[in-house]
């Protein structure tokens, strides 16, 4: 395990990729290197949803991890659905290779109208951590502190810690 | 260590099954799937499923007579069913056959979640319940809940006996003494630990944005209010709500706080509809709250509903048996996440810190520790190595007061605990005489620490 590549596919705001990666570092011990992507995504978007199939994006990202040593987590801007649930944040190959995470429902202008900057970079960065637990085979954790909690709702993503919790630490050997 | 849940889903879509098999996973169940009736009676006769979920609409046996078949060989098995909105009403009628509940495609993984981990959570209280109500002699603190002064261990006591009860608590101290803390321990060791420990500082929050945090919003409360939204007390349910500062909270707010905590239930802002939510309060403030009830800034009622249990957590300088453990703890831990190579704290450092008065407390010493190890350039921390308020001025650069009385009174204050309150060596090191020392110990209002 050497880096994990983050790909920001089709993404508006280079300075706030930035910004994530900044926070992101505080807690992950791996190379994080930068790799941002245009895609035609369209082949993911369902017309009556008017969202994107996660898993399909997902495996259409998979020959892009072949030559990475280690983990690829995409960012999207895009919602993102599967099939039997109204939406998700992201979605993980459990102890896989591949993980995306959208920013669609992190940002706080989708629930109050107000947009908060501080609070997208936090939630993003719980999430792709989060996720990239998953590719490291962790699953969700009991503690609310810890960041492999599930999170359903954004509230949720708000309550949980920023950070894995020590035994979570222990499984990945962080 | 809680035993591995098996979970069985039952629907002939491929991707139904999948995708809830990958999110189970997820959730650390055991999942296995059948795509028709046969397949599921076969698995079921061989494995033992904490939970079903069932579509109940299926081609051949349909899943309402699976559910029938299911409940003739297990009464207590659990089955959730899921349906497209459009065969509700046979859910409903399902209900009556035993099924626990029902959820609607597209699923809401809110829902979905909530409604599994409440029945399996009904499922191991059943199991556990002698269990949980043994009592704890080991509190299980939260990492960062440090300390082995007398103080402390008093209110590791005191978080034993409350924890295990549904009291409201109010926990006072000094900002940066670490009340979130002791809130987080008394939920970790209470009945509540699997369900949520909510944090509102309500000292960041305007007036109108508390109450939509508090109770939540509908789609079009206000612009910009595109969703309906949760409020804490709502995500609190099954645990704890933690109101932290709650000295500064507008009068308006106190009223609907305290009808909110008596009859747990609210309404969210905007919205009619009643919501009930089972909570445990938590509440602190480093403000004198006596004082603010006395001034008409604080109600009366709502303080003496907050006030049912009461911690004080005192400021880190009336402990300083445990500076020397907090600052190897920090230590620890901020050389471990920065990956350096410090061995320990130099004696003229600790020195300083034990001396030091720490109006940040425990959160000014956290931080002296990490700019220290950023710093550091030798393999222990060194007096230079922390933050220049301290190690650069005198020990009363911190007092905003620089009145001399002021300056006095601490610094008797603290020649008297390092003295440990021996009166003769004080007044000789203060170089007056004893009786001079009392006065001025009874004009400041100096006390012993017990
Ligand atoms: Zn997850
Ligand atoms: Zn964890």
């Amino acid at each position: 395990m050497s880096e994990i590549v983050i790909a920001p596919i089709n993404f508006s705001n280079p300075e706030l990729i930035e910004k994530i990666l900044s926070e992101l570092k505080k807690y992950l011990p791996y190379k994080i290197n930068l790799q941002p992507l245009q895609i035609d995504l369209n082949f993911a978007y369902s017309i009556e949803r008017g969202q994107y199939y996660s898993t399909k994006i997902i495996q259409h990202l998979l020959p892009f991890s072949e030559n990475i040593n280690g983990k690829f987590l995409a960012l999207l801007e895009v919602d993102l659905f599967i099939p039997v649930f109204t939406y998700v944040f992201g979605e993980a190959q459990l102890n896989g290779k591949v993980s995306i995470v959208s920013l669609t429902r992190l940002h706080e202008e989708f629930y109050s109208g107000i947009s908060d900057e501080k609070l997208l970079i936090e939630r993003s960065v719980k999430e792709i951590l989060h996720e990239l637990g998953h590719n490291f085979g962790l699953i969700h954790c009991k503690d609310w502190d810890c960041v492999m909690h599930s999170s359903l709702g954004i509230e949720e993503v708000d309550i949980k810690g920023i950070d894995y919790c020590s035994n979570c630490k222990r499984m990945i050997r962080l | 260590m809680e035993k591995k849940h098996r979970i069985l889903v039952v629907d002939d879509e491929e991707i139904v099954r999948q995708s809830l098999l990958a999110w189970f996973k997820e959730d650390g169940y055991e999942v296995d799937t059948a795509e028709n009736a046969d397949a599921a009676l076969r698995l079921f006769e061989k494995g033992k499923y904490s939970l079903i979920l069932l579509d109940i609409k299926m081609p051949g046996m349909s899943g309402m007579d699976l559910l029938v078949k299911l409940k003739e060989y297990d009464p207590d098995a659990i089955i959730i069913l899921i349906t497209a909105y459009a065969s509700v009403s046979s859910a409903v009628k399902a209900l009556k056959s035993g099924a626990y509940d029902y959820i609607t495609k597209p699923i809401d993984p809110d829902e979905l979640s909530h409604i599994v981990e409440k029945a399996l959570y009904q499922k191991n209280l059943e199991n556990e319940n002698v269990k949980l109500k043994e009592s704890i002699d080991e509190i299980s603190k939260p990492d960062n809940l440090i300390g082995e002064s007398h103080q402390m261990k008093e209110i590791y006591s005191l978080i034993n006996t409350v924890a295990q009860t549904d009291t409201t608590v109010l926990i006072l101290g000094e900002s940066g003494t670490g009340k979130e803390l002791v809130a987080k321990a008394i939920h970790l060791n209470s009945k509540r630990k699997y369900f949520p420990l909510v944090t509102v500082n309500c000292g960041a929050l305007p007036e109108s944005l508390l109450e939509s945090e508090l109770f939540g919003h509908e789609k079009g409360a206000f612009t910009g209010a595109h969703y309906r939204r949760k409020g804490k007390f709502e995500m609190a349910n099954g645990g704890t709500i933690f109101l932290d500062e709650i000295g500064t909270i507008s009068n308006k707010v106190q009223v609907e706080l305290l009808r909110v905590i008596e009859t747990k239930q609210f309404t969210r802002v905007g919205g009619s509809e009643t919501i009930s939510s089972d909570f445990r309060v938590i509440a602190a403030t480093n403000e004198n709250l006596d004082e603010l009830v006395k001034e008409g800034v604080f109600r009366e009622d709502l303080y003496y509903r907050l006030n049912v249990f009461t911690i004080h957590i005192p400021p880190l300088r009336e402990r300083i048996e445990d500076i020397p453990l907090l600052a190897n703890y920090f230590l620890k831990k901020f050389t471990t996440s920065m990956n350096k190579k410090i061995t320990g704290i130099s004696d003229e450092a600790m020195s300083f810190m034990l001396k030091y008065r720490w109006p940040g407390n425990v959160r000014e010493l956290e931080n002296a520790i990490e700019r220290a190890v950023v710093v550091c350039r030798t393999d222990k921390i060194q007096l230079e190595d922390l933050p220049f308020r301290i190690s650069n001025n005198s020990l009363y650069s911190e007092v905003e007061d620089k009145s001399l009385s002021e300056v006095e009174k601490r610094h008797i204050a603290l020649v008297l605990k390092e003295n440990n309150w021996n009166i003769s060596k004080s007044a000789d090191d203060l170089k007056i005489d004893r009786v001079t020392l009392y006065n001025k110990i009874k004009k400041y209002g100096l006390r012993k620490p017990e």
